[in-house]
């Protein structure tokens, strides 16, 4: 760099409203991009992570969520006998018949009330997922009225406290415990005994089955046993994918519209960029001329305004960046529309996203900034010079 | 008629930094109308429902259904003049990706809402055909469906594959109409349940109640929930656009969040052109104080540079709501079937314009002051 | 010996600026201007030489072109053997920052370095790391008295001051010439004298060879040699020692 940096940065400080300003535009633009991934972020966490890889989830044929599945009794003892499946220290199938209903709670703060998921479980169903930790109180005696809650419903809705009663199918519920289950969607659920839940809600049939399978290989096999066999009108996938693949719409849907967003801002700040540096350079004219007299080539100058314009982009990044960063204090809930049960999940900041994020504030200041560096590298001497 | 003149030909004199200061607004006036519309289209089923109409549904949540008797007992609240039945069906056609709405529908359905409008000839053969299906006119344009067409559907509430036969085309009596969506004979799917799966039958999604009277929608709903009371399925009844709001708040965050955001958008604008402004006003200081030292005012330089800032700032608005709502065509086909509804509405374009004329005040309150202190004989010194 | 259209240095050494038939002309919408028309001149090594004429004579016009920022339109330029006009561009930014030093009327210092930095700013074309720049700089800001104001701005500096940091600049390469266009056009008489007294001892003890642009007539008599341009035409050229200071 023939053009010493001090020369650049102390040129990009000694306009300071203006370098203000225009990194104030680009710093908006980067917090909404670097939230927009942190939401999506977020997103594929709580999903990704809900679910153990060992676990399989069988549905309904047909069925793409839980709401929509059924499984009757019959079914659920077949599925249970496939030699696929693990078994406890006392020879019995690790499976979990499970239901999966939705009520209406309100949240705190809210008029309007939202759908929370109530997961009836077999026993086994909450040892089956060594993700989830109790922190207070205990879990629900089987044949009990008794109902755990995850963090995100103890955070956000007001009655569910340990010794709370909520009352839903004419019945009232006890809150014994509050458990955590490392932001996967488990946080925003309600888990409670599965027998005295069918019985409350006259269900006959279960939503789905959970199973461990004592290979993992044996997917596969399992899978295809289960989708030929024609007592079974089911399906079998990973638990993990399960839940990923609910999400997917709602992911896309975050995707795009942050996308589209994004790039509609960018074009705005890029264009406060632009006049920006057209002016640095307008007003640098001289300063211009006499480099290029003192031997400075052309290329020299343009790289001199290019990296003033990427500075400017980077102090607007890592503006930007911090505000993004506070972000990580909140979480946000919405339905999502696949499962149409309130889903929590908060804004996660990675180092991947930390980079991308300064990469692109630095882009939208280089973009901005190339043609006003270009006019720079190809002024006159003679007129620039005289141009004071 | 000298002064704006004289800011029209100012405006001017940095063509670069005018017309991109004026893309700046386009655009950032086009994405708010964008992203208002898109805020006003989560509501459009709120907007489109009428008070005249109650919906009934089980009081646990939207996933439970009603028992099929209860019809006779709402039809015996003092008030009500029609019930209908709805069943969200909920199918797939062909992939996925190709959602829209489809009702399974008791025969008076249509009666409770006169603004569908189908050919009498074409309400006869749907009313014929156990299998016939009644098409919007937005949905039957999406995919072509013509009258006579057959639409697979594969059921996920329902399962297996069910065939409907298009007995008509709803059009929608005005714009707000939702006219994407399909509906079928609740009779139908009742009776193919009953046959698979016994225990589903007879089991109503909700209950579209037309009450005689609009404004006794409040003391109706009490009266119906209160028939079902400590029974094993109570309801929950309350006006139509009370149903549909409580959907649009199942995402109202995600709402929140592109009101906020489209507001971001204007303050980037106002930062872009505020700075712009303040440079045209540095460079030209000695201009302001030869101005003055000639006998005009402070008035008279304040002036000049808001109108500068007004002209460049109401352009710009200008451009970008006209741009609106070729815009928002153009996204409402690139989106799909998410939004039925996609209009710019009167509101939004005047809070565009009252956007641009916003930016245009902020961007100049500081150089115009500065304009307008501006002492001759330094500002004569200076060098611009 | 070169011939001319009128007098010309007598030197028996070959002459460090040679120039023969020089023309330029400026572009003003449709109209093409003619600034300077069959020039021809030699300035031996060593020589102070003042640039004289009215406005519009061409003489700053003949400045740029030997200074190599600015091209002729045709004739032969050769400066120390090199004929400039026929390098590309980037060879000939190499070689003014080789061979040339330039000291203008408003100083041309960027207002964002110190003295120290700008007179350092010709060094970072060349590959002395950061100690040898230092020994230099320190050399030449003494040289111009400046040693205690290294650090300053432009803006904490009086005119004269200024004028010595671009001198300081204009000689940290150890160029074969030093330009100025007009150095004292901005200075009181105290400060302009300092200068000039300054060129003169760069001239007489460090052998430089300074061709300067000047309307100023008491600027002149710090010059050996006098050139006069009108209209684009060289007049005449006069030798003589300078005067005594007043």
């Amino acid at each position: 760099m023939a053009i010493p940096l001090h020369y650049i940065a102390r040129n990009v400080w000694a306009r300071r409203l203006t370098t203000a300003l225009t990194a104030g535009g680009l710093a908006l633009v980067v917090f909404v991009f670097a939230t927009m991934l942190m939401l999506d972020a977020g997103l594929k966490q709580t999903l990704v992570t809900t679910g153990e890889r060992d676990n399989v989830v069988v549905i309904r044929k047909g069925a793409e969520t839980e709401i929509q599945s059924a499984i009757s009794r019959d079914q659920a003892a077949a599925l249970e006998m496939h030699p696929a499946v693990a078994l406890t220290t006392e020879g019995r199938p690790m499976a979990s018949r499970e239901a999966v209903v939705l009520i209406s709670l309100t949240k705190t703060g809210y008029t309007t009330p939202s759908n929370v998921i109530i997961r009836g479980v077999s026993p086994l169903g909450v040892t089956m997922r060594p993700q989830i930790r109790l922190t207070e109180g205990r879990v629900f005696k089987p044949g009990s009225a008794e109902i755990i809650v995850g963090s995100s419903i103890a955070k956000g809705y007001g009655n569910v406290r340990i010794g709370d009663h909520i009352r839903f199918a004419q019945r009232d519920w006890t809150v014994v415990g509050h458990f955590d289950a490392g932001g996967s969607g488990f946080d925003s659920e309600i888990w409670g005994d599965i027998d005295q839940l069918m019985q409350s809600f006259r269900r006959t049939s279960y939503s789905s089955m959970v199973m461990r399978l004592s290979n993992a290989d044996g997917f596969d096999k399992f899978r295809a046993d289960i989708d030929v066999d024609p007592r079974l009108a089911n399906e079998a996938k990973r638990e993990q994918q399960f839940y990923s693949d609910q999400s997917k719409a709602l992911s896309a849907f975050i995707n795009i519209l942050g996308l589209t967003l994004t790039t509609i801002f960018s074009v705005a700040a890029m264009i406060g960029a632009m006049i920006t540096m057209y002016a640095s350079v307008a007003n640098r004219v001289g300063e211009i001329g006499t480099l290029r007299a003192l031997g400075f080539q052309r290329n020299n100058v343009l790289m001199a305004f290019l990296i003033e314009a990427v500075l400017l982009g980077l102090v607007g990044g890592i503006a930007g960046l911090l505000c993004a960063a506070l972000m990580q204090f909140a979480s946000f809930s919405t339905t999502n529309f696949q499962t149409f049960a309130d889903l929590s999940f908060r804004f996660l900041l990675t180092p991947g996203i930390i980079l991308k994020t300064l990469l692109f504030s630095m882009a939208m200041g280089l973009i901005g900034g190339f043609l006003p560096a270009l006019r720079a590298s190809r002024l006159n001497i003679v007129d620039a010079l005289r141009a004071r | 008629m000298y002064l704006p003149k004289l800011i029209a030909r100012n405006a001017m004199r940095h063509k670069l930094r005018t017309t991109l200061t004026v893309l700046g607004l386009v655009i950032a006036v086009l994405a708010y109308g964008l992203l208002q519309t898109v805020v006003d289209a989560w509501y459009a089923g709120a907007s489109a429902a009428s008070n005249a109409r109650l919906v009934t549904r089980n009081a646990i949540s939207l996933t439970f259904a009603l028992p099929l008797h209860y019809e006779y007992r709402i039809k015996g609240v003092d008030g009500v003049s029609q019930v209908a039945r709805s069943n969200w069906f909920g199918g797939v056609y062909r992939d996925p990706k190709n959602f829209f709405a489809q009702f399974a529908v008791s025969d008076n359905y249509l009666d409770l809402y006169p603004e569908f409008i189908v050919k009498p000839e074409e309400r006869a053969d749907y009313q014929r055909d156990r299998r016939g299906a009644l098409i919007g006119r937005q949905l039957a344009d999406s995919y072509g469906f013509k009258v006579g067409d057959v639409i697979p559907i594969k059921g996920t509430i329902y399962p297996g594959t069910w065939d409907f036969v298009v007995r008509g085309i709803m059009e929608g009596r005005d714009e707000s109409t939702i006219t994407r969506q399909m509906i079928f004979h609740w009779d139908y799917l009742n009776e193919t349940v009953r046959k698979k799966t016994a225990r589903q039958a007879d089991q109503v999604g909700v209950f579209v109640v037309g009450i005689d009277n609009p404004d006794n929608g409040a003391a109706i709903s009490r009266a119906v929930d209160n028939v079902f009371k400590n029974s094993l399925a109570e309801t929950l009844t309350e006006t139509e656009q009370a149903f549909q709001l409580g959907f649009v708040a199942m995402s109202n965050q995600i709402i929140a969040a592109i009101r906020v955001v489209s507001y971001v958008v204007i303050v980037i604008v106002m930062a872009v052109m505020a700075n712009a402004m303040a440079m045209s006003a540095r460079e030209r200081i000695t201009e302001y104080a030869t101005l003055k030292a000639l006998g005009f005012g402070s008035g008279f330089l304040s002036l000049l540079v808001f109108g500068e800032s007004m002209i460049i700032s109401m352009v710009g608005g200008a451009i970008g709501m006209l741009l609106t709502p070729p815009a928002a065509s153009f996204f409402k086909q690139a989106v799909g079937g998410v939004f039925p509804v996609f209009t710019v509405s009167q509101e939004t374009m005047a809070m565009q314009a009252a956007c641009a004329v916003v930016v245009g005040l902020a961007a100049a309150i500081v150089p115009a002051v500065q304009a307008a202190r501006v002492r001759i004989v330094e500002g004569l010194r200076a060098i611009g | 010996m070169a011939e001319a259209t009128s007098g010309t240095s007598v030197t028996t050494a070959a002459p460090l600026v040679s120039i023969r038939h020089l023309a330029k002309s400026y572009q003003r919408g449709a109209q093409t201007v003619p600034v300077l028309s069959d020039i021809s001149l030699d300035i031996a090594e060593g020589d102070f030489i003042a640039l004289m004429g009215p406005s519009g004579s061409g003489k700053s016009t003949l400045l740029n072109l030997i200074a190599g920022i600015d091209r002729p339109d045709s004739g032969e330029l050769l400066v120390g053997g090199v004929d400039i006009s026929e390098l590309p561009e980037a060879s000939l930014a190499d070689w003014r920052a080789a061979h040339v030093g330039f000291i203008f009327q408003f100083y041309n210092l960027m207002p964002v370095l110190t003295a120290y930095e700008n007179v350092e700013l010709p060094l970072m074309l060349t590959r002395l790391g950061r100690a040898e720049r230092r020994e230099r700089v320190e050399m030449v800001l003494r040289m111009v008295n400046l040693g205690d104001r290294m650090d300053h701005y432009p803006s904490e500096l009086s005119g004269g001051q200024q004028q010595r940091v671009a001198i300081a600049r204009a000689l940290i390469t150890d160029p074969t010439l030093i330009v100025a266009d007009e150095p004292t056009g901005d200075l009181d008489r105290t400060s302009a004298t300092e200068i000039l007294t300054m060129l003169q001892r760069l001239n007489a003890d460090v052998g430089k060879t300074i061709i300067m642009v000047t309307h100023d007539a008491h600027a002149a008599e710090a010059a050996k040699s006098l050139v006069h341009l009108e209209k684009g035409e060289l007049l005449q050229t006069e030798r003589r020692q300078p005067g005594p200071r007043a």
